[in-house]
């Protein structure tokens, strides 16, 4: 096991380069000077040069690269152009409101998905196999933003049931008070993740169910409890896999709902360094969310290989 | 002899079966969810390319003592926006961007992308490393994250917004040739070729790209959906269209304030979006079921 972990882990580290050199490339492509945001458009040349020279925008680009890098390993992604406080600093505070949220959504999506999909699995061809394929191919095709509309002008327009934006008083706590502002948009979130994981499920328990194996269990007298648990044990390996990289998606792509519920997290962050055009502040986001998904990759593999042994062998 | 050799002939042109693709329209067009998405889209799109003939109002042309109009109001059958301007002439309109910048992402990611996976499948060796391994960076960013960051940092416009949706889209459509070309390449009707002198061109032109392209097509078609929601999502952060311009997901955008005061109206935009969506979900689905010639 430790063996395996380890060649995963040696496996990563070019992965890991490559997503740094995609995110710093990302800055190079933008048309315009990475300074035009806070430059005033008459500022002398020689301003311009001294700003240039603070950045570190006036070395050849593979230096800038490899500084970048080297910072980045040591915790620093630079200093942000539009409000001059440490990236680092910024994306940090948000990476939490963004975790935060991701886990609620993937919580009720993954317990809805499993539930619905074994379901289907277990009746297919049955009405409720159509209701919940119905119910999966409709979270799949929501505009997850339009969702949070709607939702929002339910719940708190009409209803006036929760609150619309925000994420409420400052800090965490276990209350309704913290707690009212998560639901719509956690909620909102999780309609894709539901959809995906009820599909998935519903397939892999259909195929299992009409594997060999499942009629010897059936054949040597277990009860359907039992024979539940091992179908259960063979879907969970890919469900795990499948389940992972909707957390991952939901950590990355959170930025159309926490522009809909202005929620403070990484998403908000992202929307506000494109629209002041704070290349530094973008690039570092982006390489933290990335490395994010990198790791969860990491982790999904590692749990499946723990709990399906074909896996290590390959 | 001769008479043998026309009831040979005979025989051969009576059972004559049916082309693959023929078939799976046959199945296609039997399948009634199929037909009515279908349908539905038909009509969407031939609106939207015919809206000047249809005798709407002026989707540019707003009002400001007629803003947001409840949907309707006689004149204002859907309502009117938060500049006075026709909802139903706008939705329509805003088909036209809204369907292409759907599309268009697709059609040249799946042209492109079935270009280097069936070129990496058949290929293999350092061609098959190369292109696979720089696909494989592409995986390491979730979809919507990689699309907002690309068109983030090349700025807002139509042409920004497919630029970074085609970018997304191309690694899975690679994944996906490379590996039934890679299923395909071994079959002896490949050696066959080979053996009769056609040039790996030839070969992967005429006798590979006959036998993957139906998969990769319709993989493809299930990304049609999933583009038109980003697309309109770019737009909604105001990364794609501007305004006046009508697109679904720009109108979204600004009729959000809007939700206080008339939020049936500003929800009408995100509906089209999910109806085009659900719709490409299911012909994408319905196609699938159609070319499985298992079942």
């Amino acid at each position: 096991m430790l063996l395996y972990i380890a060649k995963r882990l040696v496996l990563v580290v070019p992965v890991v380069f490559a997503v740094a050199l995609v995110c710093f490339l990302l800055v190079h492509i933008a048309p315009g000077d990475p300074l035009v945001s806070v430059l005033p458009p008459d500022a002398s040349q020689a301003l311009a040069e001294q700003m240039r020279k603070a950045y570190g925008f006036d070395r050849p680009l593979p230096v800038q690269f490899g500084i970048w890098v080297w910072n980045a390993v040591n915790g620093n992604l630079g200093t942000s152009i539009a409000s001059g406080r440490s990236v680092t600093e910024e994306v940090m505070r948000a990476v939490g409101n963004t975790v935060m949220l991701a886990v609620f959504a993937s919580l009720i999506g993954f317990v809805f998905g499993v539930m619905f999909g074994f379901l289907a699995g277990y009746f297919r061809d049955t009405w409720v196999d159509k209701l919940v394929t119905t119910i999966s191919i409709t979270g799949v095709s929501m505009p997850h933003y339009w969702l949070g509309m709607v939702l929002v002008i339910v719940f708190s327009v009409q209803l006036g049931w929760l609150p619309a934006v925000g994420a409420g008083p400052g800090g965490w706590a276990w209350d309704w008070e913290h707690f009212q502002y998560l639901v719509l948009p956690a909620v909102t979130m999780s309609v894709i993740p539901m959809g995906i994981i009820t599909r998935t499920v519903r397939a892999l328990v259909g195929d299992l169910l009409s594997q060999e194996f499942v009629l010897a269990l059936r054949a040597k007298g277990l009860t359907e409890r039992r024979v539940f648990v091992h179908v259960a044990k063979n879907a969970a390996p890919t469900a795990i896999a499948v389940m992972g990289l909707q957390l991952g998606y939901l950590l990355g792509g959170s930025i159309l709902i926490e522009t809909v519920f202005s929620w403070p997290g990484t998403g908000f962050l992202l929307n506000s360094a494109i629209f002041q055009r704070d290349l530094p502040l973008l690039q570092g986001t982006i390489l933290v969310l990335a490395l994010f998904f990198v790791f969860l990759n990491l982790v999904v593999d590692v749990i499946q290989a723990a709990i399906d042994p074909r896996i290590k062998r390959a | 002899m001769s008479a043998v050799a026309e009831d040979l002939v005979h025989i051969a042109a009576v059972e004559k079966a049916r082309g693959y693709w023929a078939t799976v329209f046959r199945r296609l067009s039997r399948d009634p969810v199929s037909m009515a998405c279908a349908t539905v889209i038909l009509l969407i799109a031939l609106a939207a390319l015919f809206a000047p003939y249809l005798n709407l109002a002026d989707p540019y042309q707003g009002s400001m003592i007629r803003r947001l109009r409840w949907i309707g109001t006689p004149g204002y059958p859907l309502g009117s926006d938060e500049l006075g301007r026709d909802m139903v002439a706008r939705l329509i309109y805003g088909g036209r961007l809204s369907l292409f910048l759907g599309l268009a992402p697709v059609v040249i990611a799946f042209c492109i992308g079935t270009t280097l996976g069936v070129a990496a499948g058949y290929l293999g060796g350092f061609v098959n490393q190369a292109i696979m391994r720089t696909v494989d960076v592409f995986y390491a960013f979730p979809s919507v994250l990689l699309a907002i960051a690309i068109s983030g940092a090349l700025g807002a416009g139509i042409l920004n917004s497919i630029v970074s949706l085609t970018i997304v889209f191309i690694p899975p459509i690679v994944r996906v040739s490379e590996s039934v070309t890679t299923s395909v390449r071994g079959l002896d009707f490949v050696d066959a070729a080979r053996a009769s002198g056609a040039g790996p061109f030839t070969i992967m032109r005429v006798h590979v790209l006959g036998n993957v392209l139906g998969p990769i097509f319709v993989y493809s078609t299930s990304l049609i959906s999933v583009c038109m929601i980003l697309a309109a999502g770019l737009s909604f952060l105001g990364l794609g269209t501007k305004p006046p311009e009508p697109e679904w997901g720009l109108m979204l955008n600004t009729l959000r304030t809007a939700i206080y005061v008339n939020p049936w109206v500003a929800a009408l935009p995100g509906a089209m979006i999910f109806i085009v969506s659900i719709c490409f979900n299911l012909l994408s689905d319905g196609m699938r079921s159609a070319m499985d010639v298992r079942s």
